[in-house]
């Protein structure tokens, strides 16, 4: 009988060892399929834990708890949004005995259970340990800046219940409520009403904390305008820049409540996870208040630091210290000044006072194009002649190569040479250049060069009559593939047979025989083990919910027909664009501060192999050479036949 | 605008055929002196018109008495490469205006800088 017991016994062991072999052997393979990660049936000091991470909702302390049963605990390294952990024992055998005790052992994870899985491995990733990168340019955050005392009265100044006599505008939104004080910001328009103050102003509770705000000197002038923010566990607002116009440079925002982990990400990806503590105070200048997105990844974890629990910060990629914070639900006061005057800031690709009024769209009648050039490239340079001849003083190194491989006595013809930059560099060649800029070309003539003004699809010069002709920067400001091609044309036209053109244009690629920038592409490092295995993991960490801009100044249905307006220092983003130029010195920047110093030169920019084939397109043309050189796209033809 | 630049001047209106030499009418011309050099100017002798510029020459007064056709054995010749020197390289036209022979369109010369932009019906 006591045999009997014994046999089933074992026997329903058994059958629990196949299961968790089982699930061993099903964790591994989608450790392997979906994380790149091999294990290894060689016991090893190293083990990865399936469903023990980050990214299922297993805390650091709760998880090395468990994991100390096995033996002397080296390092754990967590990484974030991951569903699994490494662990370094400080013996295979401490390793071994972990293997044995907690495969398939049942763990109670923040919200719910999970199951560990272990697997050898040869070895644990990096152990590098990264810098923390440094806080976006003009953002702060000042811990206990507010007392316990401070935090629940301010609280308890906003009534969320009743709003009788509109002394404030509240409003209950996907994500999040909030309630409006001074001046209502509207999400139609992502815009303040600034004659239309709300009656009443900001809650008296708030004057001590502004005052004290303006003492510290976090700002020099006192905030007119409230917006209270309440986010539930779970919930969030999408990634934004608060709009310029309507508010003045300084942004503050007191934390109340519990703590969060805000997402900072500037337009060329670089992303910053600070987290800000309960009674803490972000303060958002300059750059980060006018350039980075900042917003609130709903969920309901964060990932922080494990050895700061408590304090503000910049979330590292240290592996070997991160854990989970649960979140709560936090109160934010977010102070703004409204501001009276267009918006002058330095980053106009993201400024609505500094973005054309109205973009125009890529044009396709002939008739549209020369609008379109005439008022977003003629009249730009014509403006900004000065400031930019000012910036174009080096010439570019193989453009110089191929003036300086021309024979004495050779004739060369610049069209487009801008401030004549190119004309002087071989004095045995006679240059002439012509720009469609006259005060570009009043440039060349004090510098005593030979130059006029002319269209550049309707030279005055000779037929075959150069030995060389050259076209820098010049043919991707043509906005139909027509006038581009007729472009390329007439410089054939003006080479005698065997004459060469060197052509220079902008290139859509940016980096070229080169790793894109991981800047470039954000994003990558998502975890996606959760997906297969499924059954087994947590709920998933990030909310489901769209991330749709609210109030971000960018991004319209206009996109789709409307030139968009690049930013600065990233990659392009289409191939038809508007590229700011900030206009500096000059007296107009005072007359008019916002309207002045900003101008958008409309670009066609090349893809790999457009302007060869543009080029190989002209009949009587063999294409010499065809190159990228630091960002642009270029070819040097020859003239074969004489003109039909 | 010096006279060699003028040299590879053309009109460039719409329908023209015959737009060459662009006339000069000059109410202000300097000479500038400029450093002689000889091998440049006689390399440059066979890349003229030479009739456009004898012509351009004589209706600004600064002819000199060069002749119909470059003479032979030029490169060779100090006293006629400094006269032609002068005339391509020295005279320049700073205010005035280059018209086109066929259509009679003018193009403005302004501190010596040509402006022959045309209207969008012209090109």
């Amino acid at each position: 009988m006591e045999g009997a017991v014994e046999n089933m016994r074992r026997e329903k062991r058994s059958k629990k060892d196949l299961k968790v072999l089982k699930r061993e052997r099903k964790t591994q393979h989608t450790l392997l399929k979906h994380a790149g990660i091999t294990t290894t049936q060689q016991p090893t000091q190293y083990l990865v834990v399936s469903n023990g991470g980050l990214g299922n909702g297993v805390s650091r302390e709760v998880l090395l708890e468990v994991l100390k049963e096995g033996g002397a605990v080296e390092s754990l390294l967590m990484p974030p949004n991951k569903p699994y952990s490494y662990i370094t024992y400080a013996s295979v055998e401490d390793a071994q005995n972990a293997h044995r005790l907690l495969n398939g052992r049942t763990l109670n994870g923040q919200d719910q259970e999970v199951t560990l899985y272990l697997s050898y491995v040869h070895q644990v990733g990096g152990e590098v340990i990264e810098v923390a990168p440094p806080l976006p340019p003009g953002l702060s955050v000042v811990e206990e800046f507010v007392s316990p005392e401070e935090e629940a009265e301010l609280l308890e100044a906003v009534d969320w219940t009743s709003h009788p006599e509109e002394l404030t505008v509240q409003k209950e939104l996907k994500h999040r409520r909030v309630k409006h004080y001074g001046y209502e910001f509207r999400y139609d328009n992502n815009n303040v009403d600034k004659d239309k103050p709300l009656p009443g102003g900001l809650p008296p509770q708030c004057g001590a904390v502004l005052q004290r705000c303006l003492s510290e000197g976090h700002v020099d002038f006192l905030p007119d305008q409230l917006t209270v923010n309440q986010y539930q566990r779970g919930q969030g607002i999408p990634p934004h820049v608060d709009t310029h116009s309507p508010f003045e440079d300084t942004i503050l925002s007191l934390s109340l409540g519990a703590k969060t982990v805000m997402d900072f990400r500037h337009p060329d990806g670089q992303a910053v996870a600070v987290v800000l503590p309960g009674r803490s105070l972000l303060v958002m200048k300059g750059e980060s208040r006018y350039l980075w997105t900042h917003g609130i990844t709903p969920r309901k974890f964060d990932v922080v630091p494990a050895s700061e629990d408590e304090g503000s910060g910049v979330v590292t990629s240290d592996l070997s210290n991160l854990t989970l914070s649960r979140r709560g639900t936090r109160t934010s006061f977010t102070f703004r000044k409204i501001r009276h005057s267009p918006c002058d800031c330095a980053y106009p690709s993201v400024c609505d006072s500094q973005r054309p009024p109205s973009p125009p769209s890529l044009p396709v009648a002939n008739s549209d194009a020369c609008r379109l050039e005439t008022q977003y490239v003629h009249n730009v340079y014509e403006e900004i002649s000065a400031h930019f001849s000012s910036t174009r003083h080096s010439p570019w190194p193989r453009v110089r190569d191929f003036l300086l491989s021309l024979q004495p006595g050779d004739t060369l013809a610049d069209i487009g040479c801008g401030n004549g930059k190119y004309l002087g560099i071989n004095p045995q060649v006679l240059s002439v250049g012509c720009d469609r800029s006259a005060s570009l070309v009043g440039i060349c003539a004090e510098r005593g060069f030979q130059a006029f003004v002319s269209d550049g699809l309707n030279v005055p010069l000779r037929s075959s009559s150069f030995d060389a002709c050259i076209s820098i920067a010049v043919i991707h400001h043509f906005s139909t593939q027509e006038r581009r091609l007729a472009a390329v044309r007439e410089l054939v036209r003006l080479l005698k047979v065997g004459g060469r053109a060197l052509i220079y244009v902008w290139a859509k690629e940016q980096e070229f025989n080169k790793q894109k920038s991981k800047y470039l592409k954000p994003n990558q490092n998502q975890g996606n083990l959760d997906q297969g295995s499924r059954s087994e993991t947590m709920e998933t960490m990030q909310g489901d919910e769209e991330h749709q801009p609210e109030n971000c100044v960018s991004g319209s249905e206009e996109r789709q027909t409307r030139l968009s307006v690049h930013t600065n220092r990233t990659a392009f983003a289409s191939q038809d664009l508007l590229v700011p130029w900030h206009l500096k010195g000059g007296a107009k920047a005072e007359a008019t501060p916002t309207q002045a110093r900003v101008f958008h030169r409309y670009y066609h920019v090349f893809q790999q192999g457009e302007l060869e084939e543009l080029c190989r397109s002209v009949s009587g043309v063999t294409v010499l050479e065809s190159y990228h050189d630091q960002g642009n796209w270029c070819v040097v033809l020859k003239k074969t036949q004489k003109d039909v | 605008m010096k006279l060699l630049t003028h040299n590879m001047l053309t009109s460039h209106v719409k329908g023209v055929i015959n737009g060459y030499p662009l006339l000069i009418k000059a109410t202000e011309v300097k000479v500038n002196e400029v450093e002689f050099n000889p091998q440049f100017v006689s390399r440059m002798i066979p890349k003229l018109e030479w009739s456009a510029l004898i012509q351009a020459a004589e209706g600004l007064g600064h002819l000199q008495d060069l002749p119909g056709t470059p003479i032979e054995n030029y490169e060779n010749d100090a006293e006629f490469l400094r006269k032609v020197h002068r005339v391509l390289l020295e005279v320049e036209v700073i205010e005035g205006s280059l018209q086109c022979p066929e259509s009679g369109r003018e193009f403005p010369i302004s501190k010596g800088v040509p402006n022959m932009l045309l209207n969008e019906d012209e090109s």
